[in-house]
């Protein structure tokens, strides 16, 4: 027999950084909700990739009215849980080695300063005053101090820790299994190996598995894996202040491609390592170290900074983004399912997107107008296969 | 793109590790024809046994330490005809940090050390596995003073270069190595007041049935039992260090009873004075390589992670063998003799029937002495809020417990990413076991991390080229 729960307001499903926003917000809407994962937490992707909450590197449209909304929402969870996140707001620094690379720089943060970011063009001869330890062959660069970090893992465990204070329930260790439904589809609860949840929302923040979630609830949603390797050096003292990357970087997010593509992002952390990545390339789940994807990062990162190439990796991080066709995520009500809620599908932008996810959510939960406009997250954007 | 590894002529076998495993397999497979590249990140071959002082310390007699030392020289000699013939190249100093399954085969990756400027690639048919193992530590208030060595460590030290980690060492812990360190330490010269053992060490002595079977084993324990007899130091059954004093280095260290689940029973405390103590508490096997490729392990009878191999020393991935303490820790002997199989295996050709026959016996040995030895869950009765579990990061048991308890952390993983223990130079070697049991997940279970060691990013960077024969 599976037990029973006294019902709630709402089930998350997947305690990764975004499940652990949309319980943070929904708890301080005053719902009752419990967070199940099959893991512990932060055992997903949430736990294999970087925190860079980045808008250098998007274009103007929704993910980046997405990723300004959230990266106000970090600055305020910061307030208090800023050193339990490890929250730096220390802003990015975008390079190119060419004149004609500079050039689409200078187009690029035209286009962004017309929604809100900040953006100032360093002439090469100045890049060496933020980043010492640059290599002086750069054409020149971009400074966007909005850009932020945080560990993710940390994040994902103090917004949980939180929405439990606030009441939230954390159930981890058990697997969903059916999502219920009652003869006219709407949702009624989940099903988990050891218990039954009963509540009339469910939310799918479930990552690069969403997929997986949505059909257990009779929906499609295509969400596949896009693999990534990150280098972690031997704790360094702080050389390297900002977020570096190379322009390349943007059509490399952008690209839709299924090869290989790499373009370091180097950045410190308070603990000391330096993280090199992340490479990006479509092989579904396959683990198989790339030894290609290591050399590319490696070359990159001593080529930007010199002094890289006399350190040590300690180890490799290798996680599987979610995503989605088109690049952008699935937020909110699925209108094929009453009561059926997406937050999944964030590919290599989850941490940054998360509290602006969780917030949307939380709002769409309590029946408010949502801050930003949700069509373009519609989860049946997509056309089944 | 770099020139691939195939481009150059490739080994029948890798052999990685030196040790009794690794240097009986090449031996016997370079004698059934295969041309074999056998690789240890030591200069030396020999492993963890047979370890010996470097040529140019001009030590004596490095046999006086060593039981066995004649199979050592045996193998060594044999190996040295084969590499005159070309059959073995021996790569001393190159440690491997990945494997790479190519088409039909592998890419071995070695770093040869901070200095090198290059990266070096093996390229090879088949690969074995000879790694062996490495200590399990269970951290103790004061383990990290100086003066506390590991049980395994002072052996090592006093091998490689006879030196003693103090005058008066306790010993403790767990398991068949104690005995065979404290046995080299009073030999060397040291005094040991106690060797402090937590288990009843009955478990498998008595069954003398099993060590009837297994005369080497026997010999090797009388002649420890001899020494220790000689130089009248005690044996502290069902007892543990539960803590080292000091303040620049361990001046005393309290013993405690333990009962039957490994937890200290109050009031039985009593100090020691020393001025060094050896502690380990038996091996883990050392598989990174083959886990990360997706091999299959199990749980031997001590708790610790193991390959699963079949009766070819085969493990689940093909191509891929394994030989030694890599398939559960049993000491020299079994080494030498999975190594002598895998080869035949791996040659296609049928060992004798002797063989066999000796690998099933002392496996079977090996699995009693295991299961006598493995830690009880109690153990964590010994540590205080402010004990450090991760040393290289400091982390102490307070910070794991609240990961755990109020973050979410229900493994060795999580409880790594939300406190950082694991993270330092030992890649959790050392706080391993710990942090698993403390994480709740008793003994830790498959590690699969990319890298098997560290490596200099100038050698990522360095396009991929084979490595030099020789
Ligand atoms: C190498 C790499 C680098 C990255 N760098 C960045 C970066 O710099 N900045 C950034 O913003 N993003 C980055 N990302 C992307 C980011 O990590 C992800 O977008 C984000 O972690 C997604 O979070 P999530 O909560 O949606 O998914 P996850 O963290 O994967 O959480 C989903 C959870 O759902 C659980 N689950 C799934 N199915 C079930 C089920 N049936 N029952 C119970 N539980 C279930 C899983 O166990 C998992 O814990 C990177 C990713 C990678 C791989
Ligand atoms: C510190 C220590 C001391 C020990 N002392 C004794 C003792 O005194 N008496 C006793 O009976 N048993 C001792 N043992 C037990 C020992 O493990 C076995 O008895 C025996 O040496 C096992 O043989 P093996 O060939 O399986 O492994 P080992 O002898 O351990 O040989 C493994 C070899 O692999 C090499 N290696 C490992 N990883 C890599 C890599 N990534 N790349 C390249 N090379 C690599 C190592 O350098 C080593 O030379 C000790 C073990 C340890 C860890």
């Amino acid at each position: 027999m599976l037990k029973t729960e006294p019902p709630l307001d709402v089930v998350v499903v997947g305690a990764g950084v975004v499940g652990a926003a949309c319980a943070y917000y929904a708890a301080r809407a005053g719902l009752a909700v419990t967070v199940v994962d099959r893991g512990p937490v932060a055992g997903g992707t949430t736990g294999a990739g970087e925190g860079n909450l980045l808008v250098s590197d998007k274009e103007p449209g929704p993910e980046l009215d997405l990723a300004l909304l959230s990266l106000r929402l970090w600055r305020e969870l910061a307030d208090d849980l800023g050193a339990a996140m490890e929250y730096e707001p220390k802003g990015g620094v975008v390079v190119s080695s060419t004149p004609a690379g500079q050039e689409a720089l200078r187009a690029f943060a035209a286009q962004q300063a017309a929604v809100g970011v900040v953006a100032e063009e360093i002439p090469a001869e100045r890049l060496q005053e933020l980043e010492p330890h640059l290599s002086p062959r750069m054409a020149g660069g971009f400074h966007y101090p909005q850009d932020a970090q945080v560990q993710p893992a940390l994040a994902a465990a103090h917004l949980l820790r939180e929405a439990r204070r606030l009441g939230a329930k954390l159930i981890t260790g058990e697997t969903v299994r059916a999502v219920r439904r009652r003869p006219d589809g709407a949702v009624l609860g989940v099903e988990t190996d050891r218990r039954r949840l009963d509540a009339p929302a469910v939310v799918n923040a479930a990552g690069t598995w969403g997929g997986e979630l949505a059909g257990l609830a009779g929906v499609h949603l295509p969400v596949l894996p896009r693999r990534g390797f990150v280098l972690v050096t031997e704790p360094l003292p702080r050389i390297i202040r900002h977020k570096v990357y190379a322009a390349d970087y943007v059509a490399d997010v952008a690209s839709g491609s299924a090869g290989l593509q790499t373009s370091a992002v180097i950045e410190g952390t308070p603990g000391g390592p330096v993280l090199i990545g992340a490479s990006r390339e479509r092989v579904g789940f396959d683990r198989t170290l790339s030894q290609e994807a290591l050399h590319r990062l490696a070359a990159q990162a001593a080529e930007l900074f010199p002094v890289l190439a006399d350190v040590t990796v300690m180890r490799v991080y290798r996680g599987f983004r979610p995503y989605l066709p088109d690049h952008l995520p699935a937020i909110g009500a699925d209108p094929r399912v009453p009561g059926l809620y997406h937050a999944c599908g964030h590919e290599g932008a989850g941490i940054g997107l998360a509290p602006a996810t969780g917030l949307l959510i939380a709002e769409q939960l309590t029946g408010k107008q949502p801050e930003l406009d949700l069509v373009p997250f519609r989860a049946d954007r997509f056309p089944a296969a | 793109m770099p020139t691939s590894p195939s481009d150059v002529p490739r080994y029948d076998l890798a052999v990685i590790g030196a040790g009794p495993a690794g240097l009986a397999a090449a031996v016997t497979a370079a004698d059934l024809g295969l041309r074999c590249a056998l690789l240890d990140a030591g200069r030396q071959t020999g492993g963890q046994y047979y370890r010996h002082p470097a040529p140019g310390l001009g030590a004596a007699r490095p046999d006086r330490l060593h039981h066995g030392w004649s199979a050592y020289t045996g193998l060594a000699d044999r190996l040295a005809a084969h590499e005159r013939a070309g059959r073995v190249g021996f790569l001393g100093g190159h440690q491997v940090w990945a494997l790479e399954r190519t088409g039909d085969g592998y890419a071995v990756h070695v770093t040869l050390g901070p200095e090198a400027a290059d990266r070096a690639t093996v390229p090879a048919a088949a690969v074995l596995l000879a790694t062996g193992a490495y200590e399990r530590q269970l951290p103790f208030p004061g383990w990290t003073l100086p003066g506390v060595v590991t049980a395994g460590g002072a052996q090592a030290m006093l091998k490689a270069g006879l030196v003693l980690p103090g005058r008066r060492i306790v010993v403790a812990g767990s398991g068949p190595l104690l005995l065979a360190a404290a046995s080299s330490l009073v030999t060397a010269g040291a005094e040991v007041p106690a060797v402090v053992e937590a288990t009843a060490y009955l478990g498998y002595a008595r069954r003398p049935g099993v060590l009837a079977a297994v005369p080497a084993k026997l010999v090797e324990g009388a002649g420890h039992g001899s020494a220790l007899l000689r130089h009248r130091v005690r044996l502290r059954l069902r007892s543990a260090v539960v803590e080292a004093h000091g303040t620049d280095r361990v001046t005393a260290v309290t013993v405690a009873r333990l009962d039957a689940d490994w937890r200290p029973v109050p009031g039985t405390e009593r100090r020691i004075d020393c001025d060094a103590l050896a502690v380990g508490h038996g091996l883990l096997p050392q598989i990174e390589l083959a886990t990360e490729l997706g091999a299959a392990t199990r749980t031997g009878p001590d708790g610790a992670v193991a390959l699963q191999v079949d009766a070819r020393m085969l493990t689940t991935v093909p191509g891929l063998w394994s030989a030694g303490e890599t398939n559960g820790v049993g000491g020299a002997d079994l080494a030498i003799a999975e190594g002598e199989l895998a080869a035949h295996a791996v040659a296609d050709r049928a060992p004798r029937p002797a063989l066999v026959r000796r690998r099933a016996r002392l496996r079977a040995f090996a699995e009693l002495m295991a299961a006598a030895h493995r830690p009880g869950p109690g153990w964590t009765g010994w540590l205080r809020p402010d004990t450090d579990v991760c040393r290289c990061e400091e982390v102490p048991v307070a910070r794991i417990r609240e990961a755990v308890e109020e973050l979410g952390a229900g493994d060795p993983r999580t409880v790594k990413l939300l406190t950082r223990a694991g993270m330092g130079w030992c890649q959790g070697r050392m706080c391993g076991p710990a942090v698993a049991w403390l994480a709740g997940s008793g003994e830790p279970g498959p590690d699969r991390r990319p890298f098997a060691c560290p490596v200099p990013l100038s050698q990522l960077a360095a396009e991929q080229r084979a490595a030099a024969e020789g």
